[in-house]
């Protein structure tokens, strides 16, 4: 497994989730993980996605989100597994 | 796996703190193009094209694969001095800069460090003629940079190397002079420019990384809304420890990809002309309410022991400067300062006690007595040597009264030219070379 971290912030809305999963399913990128919050009509969501058999590579993976994002109206970052390893553990 | 509080964290510092790797630096000997034929050794040095080339490949691959930023690609050269040493001719000098500034431009890297020169206690043939023709070299190019090492713990501090070194900045236009240093103590294996030198007893290449992050270390110590110095320190300590870490990601994944082995990572805290990326802010932040004033070092002499504590658990290939950078130009609050006056000659002197750069990217007039300019040199080296740090200095010098700004764009920043004393001092004019201090017994 090759790991990647989606974030997805953004006003609230009917098919955001949908509309990156599908994305994600689209380029063969498996979702691991999702937890979503709506605060204050603020939609964020973290997704953990296995990225080992996508079938773009990561950047493009990262400019078909942003992409979607814009449709969609949110934000879309995606960072690799590996920024988080180093940065929050020792 | 990660709280989502942690995830957060990390696209803050990412997206909002300016957190980046400044430059992922490549350092190569090139002593094998060496040949007293100009031609063979140019076309020697010009066949490292295809490896400089590679290079600025894997950097973009691992930008793309982390998604972060890297905001400059650099060479690293073995001292060009030795270049010179079969073969001392100005022209010569000229063309080898010139192969330089053609193997950054053509190889899509932003700066080739190694025009330099080590000229300790004596200058040899060789640095007679690098002194010489820096100026037109600096001039001449766009992306070379160079350090002159002027002096060592180990060799002390040589005058007339000095002086040779301020004569030609004065020839220099100001973006080119932003590209050369003097130094004591100069590191082997800095990833900045312009003291970017492949170092002597290094493999054939290695990588250096160098990371940024004054942003991160601000925003946390005005986040956390301590009292206690001690756990501002721990602050402190936390957030350096997750910068450096990003430059041991970054630094080993170019490494792996090149095949080549991982050298180090400096820790410095470099600041950039964006507000939010500032070592002046970070000062700050800790309570002075402008940089220059009194606590100024005592908060910089804090936050660099944490930024070594935190970075030294980090990374175990420490290297560099591995300071923090007060880049008068570079950096937006220490550029108000200066501009406002509360930064001085004498506190950037001062805070060159506690951080490893010294009197960086700071504007002089053109006017100014070369006498008086070399001292204030001196001052700086003197102080390394007293202290056994590496210290330099980088002085733009610019037609205009002190208070005069030129801006140099990008990365470099407004330059402004900071009053000197005026006091004529002759001390630089003497012979020799001083004499290294008692810390060279230290080694025995």
């Amino acid at each position: 497994m090759e790991l990647a971290v989606v974030v997805v912030v953004g006003s609230d809305k009917p098919g955001i989730v949908a509309g990156i999963s599908s994305e994600l399913a689209k380029n063969n990128v498996n979702i691991v993980d999702i937890s979503q919050t709506v605060l204050r009509g603020v939609f964020s969501m973290i997704m953990i996605v296995d990225i080992s058999k996508s079938s773009v590579k990561i950047g493009q993976l990262r400019e078909s989100l942003k992409n979607k994002g814009r449709e969609l109206n949110v934000d879309v970052l995606l960072y690799h597994i590996d920024v988080f390893n180093y940065i929050e553990r020792i | 796996m990660f709280s989502s509080e942690e995830i957060t964290e990390v696209i803050k510092m990412l997206t909002e703190e300016d957190l980046d790797i400044r430059s992922v630096t490549l350092s190569m000997n090139v002593l094998d193009a060496i040949d007293r034929n100009e031609e063979s050794s140019i076309s020697r040095i010009m066949e490292k094209l295809d490896l400089v080339k590679r290079f600025s490949q894997v950097v973009d691959e691992v930008k793309e694969k982390y998604g972060i930023s890297i905001i400059t690609k650099r060479v690293a050269t073995s001292p060009v001095q030795f270049f010179l040493e079969v073969n001392p001719s100005k022209e010569y000098a000229i063309k080898l800069g010139k192969a330089m500034d053609s193997l950054a431009i053509k190889g899509g890297i932003d700066y080739v460090g190694g025009f330099s020169a080590f000229a300790d206690r004596g200058t040899s043939r060789s640095v007679s003629v690098y002194i010489s023709s820096l100026s037109d070299v600096m001039n001449l190019t766009n992306k070379v940079a160079g350090v002159l090492s002027a002096g060592s713990t180990f060799s002390g501090i040589n005058l007339s190397s000095v002086r040779g070194f301020v004569e030609q900045i004065f020839n220099m236009r100001p973006e080119s002079s932003s590209r050369v240093a003097v130094m004591v103590n100069l590191p082997p294996d800095s990833p900045f420019v312009p003291s970017a030198t492949h170092g002597l007893g290094m493999p054939d290449m290695q990588v250096n990384v160098a990371v940024s992050g004054p942003g991160v270390i601000e925003s946390a110590i005005r986040k956390s809304h301590v009292n206690d110095v001690r756990e501002l320190h721990d602050v402190i300590k936390r957030y350096a420890f997750k910068v450096t870490r990003l430059g041991e990601l970054v630094g080993k994944e170019v490494s792996r990809l090149m095949g080549i082995p991982f050298g180090a990572v400096d820790l410095s805290l470099a600041p950039s002309p964006k507000t939010m990326d500032s070592v002046a802010r970070v000062i700050e932040a800790m309570g002075v309410e402008r940089v220059g004033g009194f606590g100024s070092l005592t908060a910089l002499a804090i936050l660099l022991d944490a930024v070594k504590k935190g970075g030294a658990m980090a990374t175990s290939s420490v290297g560099g400067l591995s300071g923090a950078f007060i880049p008068v130009s570079e950096d937006s609050g220490m550029t108000e300062a200066a501009i406002s006056g509360s930064l001085t000659f004498e506190t950037l002197i001062m805070m060159s006690a506690v951080c490893n750069t010294g009197i960086d990217m700071v504007g002089i007039s053109k006017d100014s007595d070369r006498s008086e300019v070399a001292s204030l040199i001196l001052d700086e080296l003197s102080l390394g040597l007293s202290l056994n740090k590496s210290l330099g200095v980088r002085l733009v010098p610019i037609e205009g009264k002190p208070g005069s700004i030129v801006d140099l764009g990008g990365l470099l920043g407004k330059v402004v030219i900071m009053p000197l004393k005026g006091i004529h001092s002759t001390i630089s004019s003497m012979d020799g070379f001083i004499p290294n201090f008692l810390k060279r017994l230290e080694f025995g």
